[in-house]
């Protein structure tokens, strides 16, 4: 019974009027579309805010990324003229120390001066300890980075000496007294026996030893200082050496000492080198370094670290030189890689001291700011008209070009010069390496290290997994899908794909876990046997169902249709078993009962525990599941009219299935085989678990690698925030988003293609 | 139907069919395998194995006596036994069998586990009163006891020791008990109330009140907690000497005799004198001690109950923060949005972000959450602690958002499904009744896709507990000090590291340095961990068959 039967509402007898405008309802009404319109704004604002807020991850990578790329910036400070400087003689030496708050400048007069850095004043000036009736001639310094000091005299005696900062109150640096020490004596030392001026001078300290060397015209002369234990504890005795080297064709241009002792490199002539082996006392060989005729070397300088020699040229260039094994084996001074300033002669190269960067002047008051490894010009900008003398603060942060009598202070902005195209993706000539190689290592415990940010072989490492897991992972999960959506019994298909999906949920922690602590320790002790498997187990299959098809029809027709899977059970299990049982028979028969000594003895190949079978297996177990439900969804929804009208034409199943199903699903498995590819490419426990994350290039299958994202998770707690490498590390995750974002977008364009064409059909 | 020949066989594409159900069979087995491996591993760490004793005589060595358990047998081939040892014939069989077994004592013997070759082991039995120690420091110890002493003054001896160990073990238990509430309560507290005053003083002195007044109470007070700290510093001293009060010696297998404190004893059992059912029992204790207690010995032994914890509140926090923000966005996508190739393209985009790497997650996390949102929080915040960072270093809230980023397009996925589902003719119908479209929203369509959101939290649940890598950058750690909820306010610690079984998983069976005796803990780890994914995710199935049962007829 409802309303309108209702014999009241029949008769018209007069219903309670509601009135719809009443207050009540009118507030009731205009609440309901205030709450309306708030319920709006909410889910319009909030729901843009989560969708804004999942993409940003993209903005932000970029954004931390982006740096690495941008270029050095200078800032010119004003000109500093402090009064004392108008008469202070031509600088030999201008250097600024840590903190930029004290420089220190060595006059031809023998004045040495620490000053303000910022305003120019003085704050000690002390007279070198010369003797009688010696001038100054030269003064140099220990390679980048290093407090040693040496001056040449014009009596064929050397003043050392070393630089000390030193804050009064530990915790409140607002001033450093600076002091020149004389750690050896405030005698000086010969250089040349005979007492000529030392136009060029080198030294370089080790904790043991120090040598000296000086130049006058043409002749070459090394002085080594070796601490013995004196007589008395705590009074070290010192030992002179002399080195005699042979004398040059011509006037010797620079000379610089190998910090480890073993090279003496002598520039000489227009553009030559010579270079000599400290230990055997015998020349290594003399190096042309420039092809040009014309051009001639104007300046040089070593890079931090002492291993490199950048070498400018009258023609503006500058070339960077270091010692490397040639073919032969020899220790050669190889050229590595050459920059251009402009086309005047350069008068300064300033290396910093924490990196391999460095900074060059030419006559003109051009300044450009290089990296040497990442093979980059960050800036080249004029500074100045001419420069007599440039000092860079060891931060590398600050400049200070002495220009006429005054300075010109120059804050320099260069975040991260040691990262460039050519540095993550193509070969790079390391310092101490004897060819452009492939390198990824991050760090060292030393301050000089060259950073190696080469992301080729971790992406080469990646893609190696990913291969190795792929070539497991397609074949089953593709068979596997055709089976279930094609051939496979409703009932048992219902059972197995959760069983299948379920292999999808399980934590790749625990895949790495076993695939490192479990199946590498057994792979490496049965090897035989997992190969066998591989052979075995398709074998075993199709003997089985060779067998099953000998059988009488009886038996034949017991099995129902699409329960050849479980029929295989126990039959796969059994060969397998078999095939792991028989592995150290195997061996022994046809490997000399040692599988990996055989591989390194007949076939060349290294052999880690945790390698690329391992990860094969255990990444390919991760990646099957991916790959199956959208294989099997693609094949399950071709449309049954389809395959039903082959099959009334006469094609057996199986013909259906080649010519008409797989073709009409085959872009959906490509794009099963895609998602398989992304999830592969950014698996992290698994291969940070099961592989050594050495990162070498090679497809061995039984060594390791390592992958951008076991790299990530290895090294981003540790790298420094803002620093080049955590940056690089933030690259890294870009490359693996951008890399599986297109993979995956791919993919899902197939897909939905596929989706419009069956709902057509 | 006749048997066909080879060849028509062949054409007839069988072999195609077989080899492909093989493959089905082959995923089956590896995955079932694979559960099964872990289910029996770590359900086999708990029980009480048998203790073997043995005579192992190398030959052209003399022999010596081995105590332990049998861990892992396998055949090798003798070739690459000979290339080991050259004690090995040259003739025989071509393989020979091996055995792992655990001898423990690892502070005698410097190691935990040697390899024996069975053909060499004679007299093999179990004696009734070989003693198994689970010690806090060194691992098991295997042997025989030999007396009882009490500072030092033997007090038991022979068989009555075995007798007498039980109590004295009870008392220790007793006092480690109360050892851990004064370490955890008052100690902490007085820490706590040091750290305070310390950074009210900080706080006093950044906005420049810090006068002589505040520096006396503040000073009263950190003298006062000083008094209290130096008084339970004095009775957890007495403590720990009440403890190590009693100790044992025990022979090992070599006779030599070694004393053991029993303050480093946590249990003590003679497994080859126990029937099934005290067996049972004892693994039953152990099971128990697993999921409840924390670990000991560097991670590699004791319980997981700080990673458990941790894991659910990580999850917890997590589905708490995603579950409203993804169901806000499938809402605005689905309802509120005008349909068109901007919300096609967003889509693809969220139904990518799913398949993007965890790692890539996790570096976003680190930076971003944790150094720009946590630095720019702790400088507005907690002015007075810097340098030191409160939110600005990893830690729980900023995991859990991490890893609701990470899982929100599952939400976000599942929601929309469950939206889709929804026949046009119900929202109509509601609207036609006057509903305005918040009541049609939050009466009809909502309560309708409830089960479907249900269905994208759990499995995003799923994806968030199995996930380890984000984590490792993001405020997991290998061990942390104290639970991220405790009685003290402001309750739960968001700012706190915390443990996680994921990670316990990587971290024991790679960082640690004795991985062979960690392997089990790993299994029983594993397996707890397949478990609590494994029911997470049978129930977002169950739901997601409900719900098309539930709205099948609607469908049609």
């Amino acid at each position: 019974m409802n309303d309108l039967t209702d014999p009241k509402m029949a008769q018209g007898s007069p219903a309670p009027r509601i009135d719809f405008n009443a207050p009540g309802f009118r507030r009731k009404r205009r609440l309901r579309a205030w709450v309306d319109r708030l319920t709006h704004g909410y889910v319009l604002v909030g729901g843009l805010a989560v969708l804004v807020a999942i993409t940003m991850i993209f903005f932000y990578l970029a954004y931390v990324v982006l740096p690495l790329f941008q270029g050095a910036r200078l800032q010119a400070g004003a000109p500093v003229a402090p009064g004392w400087l108008q008469g202070a003689g031509k600088p030999l030496l201008l250097t600024v120390e840590e903190q930029n708050k004290v420089g220190l400048r060595v006059s031809d007069q023998g004045q040495a001066v620490f000053f303000d850095a910022q305003k120019g004043d003085v704050l000690a000036t002390l007279s070198l300890p010369l003797p009688n009736g010696v001038r100054l001639v030269s003064i140099a310094g220990s390679e980048p980075g290093t407090p040693w000091w040496v001056a040449g005299l014009s009596n064929g005696q050397v003043l050392l000496m070393r630089t000390r900062y030193t804050a009064p109150y530990p915790q409140n640096s607002a001033t450093l007294s600076p002091a020149l020490e004389f750690p050896y004596g405030q005698a000086p030392f010969t250089v040349d026996p005979q007492g000529r001026a030392l136009e060029h001078v080198a030294v370089t300290a080790s904790d043991s030893r120090l040598l000296l060397a000086g130049a006058s015209g043409a002749q070459v002369n090394v002085l080594a200082l070796t601490q013995a234990a004196g007589p008395l504890a705590g009074q070290p005795r010192l030992e002179q050496a002399h080195i005699d080297l042979p004398q040059m064709a011509e006037a010797v241009k620079a000379i610089y000492l190998d910090p480890r002792q073993q090279w003496l490199y002598v520039l000489n002539g227009r553009a030559q080198a010579d270079v000599f082996d400290l230990r055997t006392r015998a020349l290594n060989g003399r190096y042309k370094l420039l092809e040009d005729a014309e051009a001639y070397v104007t300046a040089s300088q070593q890079l931090a670290g002492g291993v490199s020699l950048m070498i400018g040229t009258s023609k503006g260039t500058l070339s960077q030189w270091f010692m490397a094994r040639d073919v032969d084996g020899e220790p050669r001074l190889s050229h590595i890689r050459d920059f251009t300033l402009g086309n005047q002669p350069i008068a300064f190269i300033r290396a910093e001291q924490r990196r391999k960067g460095f900074l060059a002047l030419d006559s003109a008051g051009r300044l450009g700011v290089f990296h040497s490894t990442a093979h980059r010009t960050l800036l080249v900008q004029q500074v100045a008209t001419h420069g007599d003398a440039m000092a860079l603060s060891p931060r590398a942060d600050l400049l200070l070009v002495e220009q006429g009598r005054q300075w010109l202070p120059i804050a320099v902005h260069n975040p991260h010069p040691e990262v460039s195209w050519s540095a993550l993706w193509e070969k790079v000539w390391y310092e101490n390496y004897d060819k452009p190689e492939y390198v990824w290592q991050s760090t060292a415990d030393n301050s000089d290290f060259e950073p190696k940010l080469s992301l080729a072989p971790l992406t080469f490492g990646t893609l190696k997994a990913a291969f190795y897991a792929m070539l497991l992972a397609a074949p089953l999960a593709v068979a596997a899908a055709i089976y279930t959506a094609y051939f496979m019994a409703a009932p048992m298909r219902r059972k197995v794909k959760p069983v299948i999906e379920l292999m999808e949920a399980m934590p790749t922690v625990i895949l790495g876990f076993f695939a490192g602590l479990v199946l590498a320790p057994y792979v490496e002790g049965h090897l035989p046997g997992i190969f066998g498997l591989l052979i075995v187990t398709p074998l075993g299959i199709l003997l089985a169902a060779l067998g099953f098809s000998r059988l009488p029809a009886r038996w034949r027709l017991g099995l129902p249709a699409g329960w050849e899977s479980a029929l295989l059970v126990p039959v796969i299990v059994l060969v397998g078993g078999l095939a792991l049982w028989l592995s150290p028979t195997m061996e022994t028969w046809w490997f000399q009962g040692d599988m990996r000594q055989w591989l390194s003895q007949n076939l060349g190949l290294g052999f880690d525990q945790r390698n690329a079978l391992v990860v094969g297996l255990a990444m390919g177990f991760a990646v099957i599941p991916s790959i199956y439900s959208i294989a099997e969804d693609a094949i399950f929804s071709v449309p049954r009219s389809l395959t039903h009208g082959s099959l009334a034409l006469g094609a057996t199943p199986w013909q259906t299935l080649t010519r008409l199903v797989l073709l009409t699903a085959s872009p959906g498995i490509f794009s099963a085989l895609m998602i398989g590819l992304g999830r592969a490419v950014g698996e992290t426990m698994i291969v940070l678990m099961a592989t050594g994350n050495t990162p070498i290039m090679n497809m061995n299958l039984f060594e390791g690698m390592r992958t951008l994202a076991a790299n990530v998770a290895v090294e981003m707690p540790e790298s420094a925030t803002g620093s080049s490498h955590y940056r690089v590390l933030f690259l890294a995750a870009l490359v693996l988003l951008s890399f599986t974002f297109a993979m995956n977008t791919l993919a899902e364009l197939i897909r939905q293609r596929l989706r419009n064409k069956y709902s057509s059909l | 139907m006749k048997n066909q020949s080879i060849k028509g066989w062949i054409k007839s594409g069988a072999p195609g069919v077989w080899l492909s159900a093989g493959a089905v069979s082959i995923a089956v087995i590896m995955t079932v395998g694979l559960l099964l491996l872990i289910a029996v591993r770590g359900l086999g760490y708990f029980w009480p194995a048998d203790v073997l004793q043995a005579s192992y005589q190398v030959p052209g060595s003399p022999a010596q006596t081995l105590v332990g358990e049998v861990v892992a047998r396998e055949q090798v081939p003798r070739a690459r036994l000979r290339a080991t040892s050259t004690a090995v014939p040259a003739d025989g069989p071509l393989t020979m069998t091996r055995e792992l077994l655990k001898v423990g004592n690892r502070d005698v013997y410097g190691s935990d586990f040697v390899w024996v070759v069975a053909d060499w082991l004679a007299d093999v039995q179990a004696p009734a009163d070989l003693l198994v120690l689970q010690r806090r420091e060194w691992g098991n110890f295997y042997g025989r006891l030999l007396d009882i002493r009490e500072h030092g003054q033997v007090v038991a001896q022979g068989a009555d020791a075995w007798a007498e160990l039980a109590p004295r073990l009870e008392r220790v238990r007793h006092l480690r008990r109360a050892l851990d509430r004064l370490e955890a309560q008052e100690l902490s507290a007085i820490n706590r109330g040091l750290e305070n005053a310390r950074l009210q003083a900080r706080k006093l002195q950044l906005s420049g009140r810090f006068d002589a007044a505040a520096q006396a109470d503040l000073g009263a007070e950190q003298s006062a907690l000083n008094a209290r700290y130096d008084e339970a510093e004095a009775r957890l001293e007495a403590l720990r000497a009440q403890i190590d009060r009693d100790s044992l010696t025990a022979v090992e297998a070599g006779g030599q005799a070694v004393p053991i404190s029993l303050g480093q004893v946590a249990h003590a059992y003679r497994p080859n004198a126990m029937g099934p059912l005290a067996k049972a029992g004892f693994y039953c204790t152990q099971l128990w001690e697993f999921l409840s207690s924390g670990p000991r010995a560097a991670n590699t032994e004791g319980g997981v109950f700080p990673a458990i914890f941790g894991t659910v509140m990580l999850t917890l926090i997590m589905a708490v923060i995603v579950t409203p923000f993804g169901v806000l966005a499938a809402v605005y996508l689905r309802e509120y949005a005008r349909q068109g190739w901007v919300t096609r393209l967003i889509r693809v985009a969220v139904n990518n972000l799913a398949g993007v790497p965890s790692i890539v997650y996790g570096v976003f996390g680190l930076g971003f959450f944790v150094y720009v949102l946590g630095g720019s929080l702790d400088r507005l915040l907690f002015p007075e602690a810097l340098p030191a960072p409160t939110l600005g270093t990893p830690g729980l809230l900023w995991a859990s958002l991490t890893l609701a980023l990470l899982a929100v397009p599952v939400v976000i996925v599942a929601t929309e499904e469950g939206l889709a589902r929804i026949p046009r003719s119900l929202r109509e119908g509601s609207l036609a009744l006057g509903a305005t479209r918040a009541e049609t929203l939050f009466k009809v369509v909502l309560p309708m896709a409830s089960p479907a959101m249900m269905t994208g939290m759990i499995l995003a649940i799923a994806r968030a507990a199995g996930e380890v890598a984000p984590l490792m950058l993001v405020g997991v750690v290998k061990m942390a000090p104290s639970l991220p909820v405790d009685g003290h306010f402001p309750y739960v610690h968001l700012d706190q590291k915390i443990m996680h079984l994921g990670f316990h998983i990587y971290d024991v069976g790679f960082q640690s340095p004795n991985v062979e005796a960690a392997r089990p803990l790993v299994y029983a780890t594993a397996l707890l961990l397949v478990l609590v994914i494994v029911l997470l995710n049978l129930a977002a199935v169950a739901l997601r068959n409900h719900l098309r049962e539930k709205y099948k007829a609607l469908d049609s």
